[in-house]
């Protein structure tokens, strides 16, 4: 490797994205670059953004598949705004994202792919690189596919296949921009295809080139150095909010000494748990991917019922689908946990994209009188950490819990610091005992109104559950009037009182003034360092993010109580925030959203801080 | 293929009938077909052997699926259609429960139908008692799925015009391994399919033509009836010829790719003729003409059709876990916490 001889640029965090056709690479090309970064020590988060067709028509705007890269010295809390590098491998994906790229930003683009045809494919009328419609950036033009396919001319490599390599030239390319060594990814590529060394090879001689062509092109004028990050010391991985979650729940089980059962659907953005789950059969996890949503979620609670740590997992149209059996699940009062990896509805609406629609849903979207425990996950890391809570929390109180995730957390990456199993909180679920002469099924706890497990095979237990309305204690089928109101106000209480166990809501900022931001799940990151940048103009601004929504902590009242004005930022229409009108009525709540399956812009929130500030 | 063969533990004591009795009062109608079920289940239990901590039964919604509040098991009333999902549920969990389900036309063939195809196709270990009575009853006289062509109901005041399931043929489409047929007047019959589903490996359909004496009565007269059955009903039994009729003169015989019935004696016709059934047969083509045939032209055939050995999915379930646990070396979660790409910072 050559040494570098340009000036060295020192940046606190950039944004790289590679965007191109959905069969050009760019997810395996982005998770490389992240694991470049990750390994020079700084922190990180990405996301793929991809369209939900698999392989659209070649070259045209629906078919760009795309991979963003947030990365820096200093704590990265999102997967960035605007980019600072583009590298785009055709016009169409250079079209469909210009749009996220800054002024001066880095565009870097491969000439061959810019032939007439496939520009007029992307919509363009002329040709952007020569018509100086991109002034405004610096365009790095390089004919990345022909020098791709000359550098592997003595390797003797099929045509089809050395174009197919043009992804790693074009890393290769990144790699020196950002003065990265090639031998992490070398010794990735030896790992990755071991079976297959001529295709190590191909790719090692790839990145090599494509890191010495940059290293030769004067559009090149400087490096780009970002340097490690200061960062608790431990293991790390990087790792997706959806990996995370599976994790999480395992994490759970194996706690709980309960085995893991998740009974589940494919569907987009949520697969990828139920892919994970079903790689783990030697932690004793048994994964069911059952014919459709409904048996789904039913035998989760079937296996519940027979004493496992019992999952399911879905996005928002499959929750609608589960609606009737969380009924059950409530009514027979058996542990469950349900994680929605929300994206855009109704209906299918935008699969692939994010939203934090379902929260209505999952407070309230069933027959009857029929509270469950909701709580939100605020990062793909932390979907770990919300999994495990979620499923402490279904397990030790008897109930059906909802654990909130979105297509960002799930299908985007964070830096994940491994825990140890020893440190993990102690979970303890009520499981009745054999032979107890006392044991009713809806005998309870009289501190946290939890009935007890009672696991068929168990001696002395038998007892039967259902979703007809039981006398409390007895378990008797019962239709009278005064014992059905008995009931819902012990499953609502119940689920009250897990209050009692949750840490209390903090402020970040000022814990009291004019004005509160407020803000729950997925958001976390972008309302963070809005209000940050906020604070640091020197404005009094607070912020409290949420991840208990039912029950809330028991201090949220207080909190809300003590600012003039409370803006609560959503990616929906304004769940949360009436959710928080009808449960504190007060006359302060204001409110700012977005739904366009897209996170919020950092410049949208602090203009909306600004102008509540600045008003009256 | 080696596989677990997940057996229930076994009790010390001889279980009897009141071991299963529950405290519920029966709320079925006098004269329901129902209370003969339940009558030959609280005969079945107690003579399997198994800890009657051990049972668990599971219902969905329907006359039928009351069914696990009058038996002293462990049981889950469920929702409408869904027992067989979550009977899935705990026979994978828990392998070691004897696991049955109570479930009817409606229950399982129209709400439940696509769980009911596809529980049989994965040849889950489940007992299921399919309570056929061709209406829906507790929603008080509705078609179901079984309804025979042209019958009069609330729903169909000028005849129905659905072609209805035939149970026998669904199943052995969805690959079914266990399919018997019983009238729900002959308690011996009916204990006899309910042993033998019982110690079938895979899910084990039972249809019981059951009377709802209400809004179907006397549906399946032509054939179970006093006056027809020895006509029209055909008991058949593993290893023996196919024979029905009033002194067993008639049998059935396999005639090219069809079957035809057959007097011993005439024509030529020797008991040699006659069709012996094999309900082991792994090919279900014989079971599923026998499943098909009926009146006018043919008796109907009851008894245990089929009862092929395959694999079930919570054994295999077992041996995929107990194979990745030889061969992993994630053990417990520390070990898959350290495992993969990761860096250390110190």
């Amino acid at each position: 490797m050559t040494t570098i001889n340009r000036p060295v640029v020192e940046r606190e965090s950039v944004v790289v994205k590679f965007v191109g056709d959905s069969g050009d690479g760019m997810q395996f090309t982005g998770g490389l670059f992240s694991e470049s970064a990750a390994v020079a020590g700084n922190d990180l988060a990405t996301f793929p953004d991809f369209p939900s067709e698999i392989r659209a028509p070649q070259n045209t705007i629906p078919g760009v598949s795309g991979f963003q890269v947030h990365m820096g010295s200093a704590k990265i809390y999102t997967t960035g705004d605007l980019c600072d590098v583009i590298v785009a491998m055709n016009p169409a994906s250079l079209r469909s994202n210009l749009k996220w790229a800054k002024v001066g930003s880095t565009l870097l683009v491969d000439t061959d792919a810019f032939d007439e045809k496939s520009i007029e494919k992307a919509g363009y009328s002329s040709n952007p690189l020569e018509d100086n419609s991109l002034a405004k950036y610096n365009l790095i033009k390089a004919p990345i596919t022909t020098l791709t396919r000359e550098c592997l001319k003595d390797l003797g490599v099929d045509q089809k296949i050395a174009t197919r390599s043009k992804n790693m030239f074009a890393l290769g390319m990144l790699y020196f921009i950002f003065n990265r060594p090639l031998k992490p990814s070398f010794k990735f590529f030896d790992t990755k295809f071991k079976k297959d060394p001529t295709i190590a090879k191909i790719n090692k001689v790839v990145l090599e080139a494509g890191y010495n062509y940059a290293d030769t092109i004067e559009a090149i004028e400087s490096v780009i150095q970002v340097s490690p990050a200061k960062m608790t010391p431990g293991l790390y991985r990087n790792i997706t909010g959806n990996v995370a979650t599976a994790w999480g729940l395992l994490a759970a089980a194996e706690k709980a000494k309960r085995p893991l059962f998740l009974g589940s659907y494919p569907i987009t953005p949520a697969t990828e748990i139920l892919m994970e789950l079903a790689k783990h059969k030697s932690l004793g996890a048994k994964v069911f991917q059952a014919e459709d949503e409904i048996a789904g979620i039913c035998s989760a609670i079937g296996a519940s019922y027979a004493g496992s740590m019992a999952c399911t997992t879905t996005s928002g149209p499959g929750l609608s689908l589960k609606s009737e059996a969380i009924g059950l699940a409530v009514m027979t009062e058996l542990p469950l946990v349900i994680v929605d990896v929300q994206r855009g509805g109704p209906s299918t609406g935008l699969p692939t994209k994010s939203e934090q629609s379902d929260l209505m849903q999952a407070l309230f979207g069933r027959n009857g009188e029929c509270p469950v425990i909701v709580i939100a996950a605020s990062s793909s890391d932390n979907c770990f950490h919300y999994a495990y809570m979620a499923a402490k929390l279904a397990m030790e109180h008897m109930t059906p819990c909802i654990l909130l995730t979105d297509g960002y957390l799930g299908f985007g990456s964070a830096l994940f610091r491994d825990p140890k199993m020893a440190n993990m909180p102690p979970i303890n679920p009520p499981i009745a005992k054999a032979n107890d002469p006392d044991y009713r099924p809806y005998k309870r706890d009289p501190k946290t109104l939890v009935r007890q497990w009672a696991i068929p095979g168990t001696e002395g237990l038998r007892h039967r559950i259902g979703g007809l309305e039981k006398e409390n204690i007895t378990g008797a089928v019962s239709t009278d009037p005064l014992n059905h109101q008995t009931m819902v106000n012990l499953r609502a209480e119940k689920v009250a009182r897990v209050a009692n166990f949750i840490p209390d809501q903090e402020v970040d900022g000022p814990q009291k003034g004019d004005l509160l931001v407020v803000s729950w799940g997925g958001t976390f990151g972008g309302v963070h360092s809005a209000v940050k940048q906020t604070q640091m103009e020197g404005k009094k601004i607070s912020h409290a993010h949420f991840h208990y929504i039912n029950p809330l902590p028991k201090n949220t009242e207080q909190i809300l109580k003590s600012f003039k004005k409370i803006l609560v930022c959503e990616l929906n229409a304004g769940q949360f925030v009436n959710y928080l009108r009808m449960t504190y009525p007060m006359p302060s709540f204001y409110q700012f959203n977005k739904v366009q399956g897209l996170p919020f812009m950092i410049h949208e929130l602090t203009e909306k801080f600004n102008e509540l500030l600045e008003s009256k | 293929m080696e596989y677990i063969n997940t057996t229930v533990e076994r009790t010390t004591v001889q279980l009897q009938k009141e071991d299963f009795e529950s405290d519920q009062m029966v709320k079925w109608c006098p004269g329901c077909g129902a209370h003969a079920i339940l009558a030959a289940v609280e005969r079945v239990f107690p003579k399997l052997g198994y800890k009657k901590e051990n049972f668990c039964l599971v219902s969905g919604i329907g006359c039928s699926s009351r069914f696990p509040y009058y038996v002293n098991t462990y049981g889950i009333h469920g929702i409408h259609g869904r027992a067989l999902a979550i009977a899935t549920g705990v026979k994978v969990a828990n392998p070691h429960l004897s696991v049955w389900v109570a479930t009817g036309d409606g229950d399982s063939l129209a709400i439940g139908g696509n769980h009911f195809i596809h529980t049989i196709r994965r040849n889950v270990d489940i007992n299921v008692l399919l309570f056929n009575n061709e209406i829906y009853g507790l929603t008080k006289g509705q078609y179901s799925p079984t309804t025979p062509m042209n019958t009069v109901t609330k729903t169909s005041p000028h005849g129905t015009i659905e072609h209805p399931f035939n149970i026998g043929e669904l199943v052995m489409g969805a690959q079914g391994t266990f399919y018997a047929r019983m009238p729900d007047n002959d308690l011996t019959l009916m204990t006899e399919a309910m042993f033998e589903s019982a110690k079938h490996d895979g899910t084990s359909i039972t249809e019981i033509l059951q009377n709802c004496i209400i809004y179907a009565d006397k549906a399946h007269f032509n054939v179970t009836g006093k006056e027809t059955r020895e006509e029209n009903m055909c008991v058949i039994r593993d290893g023996q010829p196919i024979l029905f009729g009033h002194n067993k003169e008639k049998g059935l015989r396999l005639k090219g790719t069809e079957i035809d019935v057959v007097e011993l004696g005439k024509n030529g016709i020797t008991i040699d003729d006659v069709l012996v059934h094999d309900r082991y047969n792994p090919d279900p083509w014989i079971h599923m003409m026998l499943a098909k045939l009926g009146p006018p032209h043919y008796p109907k055939v009851f008894g245990i059709i089929r009862s092929a050995m395959f694999p079930t999915y919570d054994d295999l379930v077992e041996e995929k876990i107990r194979l990745a646990q030889k061969d992993s070396p994630i053990k417990k979660m520390d070990h898959l916490l350290k495992s993969g790409e990761t860096w250390e910072i110190k």
